[in-house]
């Protein structure tokens, strides 16, 4: 703890709080009374920064409030009903593989066009899906998770800024 | 083998030693050494040169050599071993890649002790990075020892031993003068005489056959001596159950050991942003699966124009197929385009080893500084620069490495890499994945996986046919084996995911909301990320 900084309360005469003084960033309150809503200042403990993540007080208002909110849950939900179902095919398609290459050499070595097999498909299938997956997961990052997780990354900085200076 | 070809090998050697030196004074100089310079290089890398770093930090002369070289012997079986290794990387992509950049600083434990209390965790998971970390770097110590001595012809020991130590000097330097910074461009480097070399070589066995597929493996299944059953799988993983299961066993192993592995999540923290570590990704998925795509031409390649049988008599385990590929392709031994192909396949086989090795280097490095010397350390000691540790540690890596590698240089390390994959799914994936996707997990729950994950993983190893038992063990005189599988994926990822799940329902205390919110928040926002 290097200073004692009062932060300018949202309407009138907050708890003083301290904060971690950063010369790289003023301690500016920037939105931050806003957020919990009931119009007085979030409380602010002392930040205890240890320069590895471990912090308290008002920071951590602020990422339970980002959490609950409907911007933060939507890109969420995107993230996750793509990801999850994606995981499951892609594994459950290479176990598969796998297994069937090693129990069932058999039905693997059926020959489909010349000397190309079954198991020659299924091979080169595991390259060509994974180069899919690919494909499908970054189209869907950019289309569908970055606009929306780069708008909640500004906002929530500005937020946390507010009230404990910098990150670190 | 002629003198020819040996001192062109031994010239390109030394050309890639003095760039690779080279990289690293320039790199190095007028900077002063601040932890985000040494262990991520500043981050400033783009994703594609950190797209080609990581593909020249994973294939190793075990992909290289290695996988054709179990084509060209087994046919269909090496190709089921680079599956694995390439769908490897979905996993890393969907789960792992963007969510660790954003919410760690330099190594896995930052992700996982961000959520939990600090020093507990940050040794659990700062032991076992070290552990993936030393397995597979004596895997690849030894193993280039042997590949340099073999290609270069002097299989004495000699040779050998000072491969071993020559290569274990090389990457200390590399890593504690010019740290991550060096290190990527190294890899860069590599990963591009990689691909050039790959390539090549694919396009001189395609114009072979007239770029007729078809008509290669019907050459390399007649050649062989099996038959069509060379194109199906079962040759070498085909035995009895036992076989069978280590086989799937080592599947699982390494489909999700890669997103565990301590040298790969650090390159991620070398990229700006999550977006750009997800387009490094890419990029490195993008030249992994066009590298393996070529090993199974060049695998079949050796199997059809050199024969496995030649093959087998100059190296049981088939690593040189490939050189003997080369010298083929450029006109048969003697002649000029045969030593000179030679002679850059085993260079880069050089490299590969080399680049290899300092990524690990570095990585165990960063672990034992960043997480183990500053949780261990004495309160009233006198503090240390970090960086300062993290050289000292590299250097002390390199010595350990020297020494095991040493030792061990007569002894079958193979099994190595795929217990290095198996150690890291086991003991890194689940508390990975639990701290990142987990509301309720706690410290508890993370440390029991870690060592719930990493003691199964090394205990069944030592129970295993790979310690004792069997001719081909490390000690065949005695048997303590009482586990069937060389691979202990099967068992102790299950354990590892078993004793988070057991360790974090069993815990006193409430897991804390607030800390978690700020992880996922942070790790799907980025918000805060350094």
């Amino acid at each position: 703890m290097q200073s004692r900084n009062g932060l300018p309360g949202g309407s009138g005469g907050g708890p003083e709080s301290s904060v971690e003084w950063d010369p790289w960033y003023d301690a500016l309150a920037s939105g931050w009374g806003e957020l919990d809503g009931t119009g007085a200042p979030a409380f602010v403990a002392p930040s205890v920064d240890r320069g590895d993540g471990v912090r308290s007080g008002g920071a951590v208002d602020i990422y339970r409030e980002v959490q609950r909110s409907a911007a933060f849950q939507e890109v969420r939900g995107r993230y996750r009903r793509f990801v999850v179902p994606g995981v499951a095919v892609f594994f459950t398609w290479y176990v598969s593989y796998v297994v069937t290459a090693t129990t069932a050499p058999e039905l693997m070595a059926r020959p489909v066009a010349g000397a190309v097999n079954v198991a020659m498909l299924a091979g080169l299938g595991q390259f060509l899906t994974t180069f899919l997956f690919t494909w499908a997961y970054v189209r869907h990052a950019r289309l569908r998770r970055d606009r929306a997780a780069l708008d909640l990354r500004w906002d929530t900085q500005e937020l946390t800024r507010g009230v404990r200076g910098a990150e670190r | 083998m002629t003198g020819n070809h040996q001192t062109l090998a031994l010239l390109l050697f030394s050309a890639f030693v003095a760039v690779t030196l080279g990289i690293t004074t320039w790199v190095s100089r007028n900077r002063r050494g601040s932890a985000e310079e040494f262990y991520a290089g500043g981050r400033l890398f783009s994703p594609m040169e950190n797209g080609f770093a990581i593909a020249g930090d994973y294939m190793s002369a075990a992909s290289f050599l290695g996988i054709s070289g179990l084509i060209a012997l087994f046919g269909y079986d090496g190709l089921l071993y680079s599956v694995g290794f390439l769908v490897a990387w979905l996993v890393v992509l969907f789960l792992v890649a963007e969510l660790v950049r954003n919410c760690g600083r330099f190594t896995l434990a930052d992700v996982v002790a961000s959520r939990m209390s600090e020093r507990p965790v940050r040794i659990a998971v700062g032991t076992s990075s070290v552990t993936v970390s030393v397995l597979y770097l004596v895997a690849q110590m030894v193993g280039a020892g042997t590949l340099v001595a073999l290609l270069l012809g002097g299989t004495g020991e000699a040779a050998r031993a000072w491969t071993v130590i020559g290569v274990g000097a090389l990457m200390v330097v590399y890593v504690s003068l010019g740290g991550m910074r060096a290190t990527t461009w190294i890899q860069i480097v590599k990963a591009v005489l990689l691909m050039a070399g790959a390539i090549t070589l694919t396009v001189l066995v395609l114009m072979r056959f007239h770029g007729d597929f078809n008509h290669l493996l019907r050459t390399a299944a007649e050649r062989s001596g099996h038959g069509n059953a060379f194109l199906a799988p079962g040759l070498k993983y085909g035995g009895d159950w036992s076989a069978r299961l280590d086989f799937i066993s080592l599947g699982l192993a390494l489909v999700l050991g890669t997103a565990g592995l301590p040298h790969i999540l650090s390159r991620f923290y070398t990229v700006p942003t999550a977006r750009a570590a997800r387009r490094s990704v890419v990029w490195s998925i993008g030249l992994i699966g066009g590298f393996y795509l070529m090993t199974i031409v060049l695998g079949f390649g050796a199997a059809a124009i050199v024969g496995p049988d030649a093959v087998r008599r100059s190296n049981a385990a088939g690593n040189t197929a490939v050189p003997l590929l080369a010298l083929d392709l450029g006109g048969g031994p003697g002649s000029t385009g045969g030593a000179v192909l030679f002679a850059v396949v085993a260079a880069v086989a050089f490299a590969t080893i080399l680049a290899v090795v300092a990524g690990i280097t570095l990585a165990s490095s960063a672990s034992v500084a960043h997480d183990l010397y500053a949780s261990l350390r004495r309160r009233r000691g006198k503090p240390r620069s970090e960086v300062a540790v993290a050289r000292a540690a590299a250097v002390g890596t390199g010595a350990v490495a020297i020494g095991v590698g040493l030792l061990a240089r007569d002894l079958n390390v193979a099994f190595l890499v795929g217990l290095a994959f198996a150690v890291a799914a086991s003991a890194n994936l689940p508390v990975l994945l639990y701290s990142l996707f987990w509301r309720r997990f706690t410290t508890r729950g993370a440390v029991w996986a870690v060592y719930g994950g990493l003691v199964p993983a090394v205990a069944l190893v030592l129970l295993s046919p790979v310690v004792s038992g069997s001719p081909e063990s490390l000690f065949p005189g005695v048997d303590f084996q009482y586990f069937p599988l060389e691979n202990p994926g099967l068992v102790s990822i299950p354990l590892g995911f078993l004793a988070g799940w057991l360790g974090t329902v069993v815990s006193a205390g409430e897991p804390d909301e607030a800390r978690h919110a700020e992880t996922e928040v942070r790790s799907l926002t980025g918000a805060g990320a350094v």
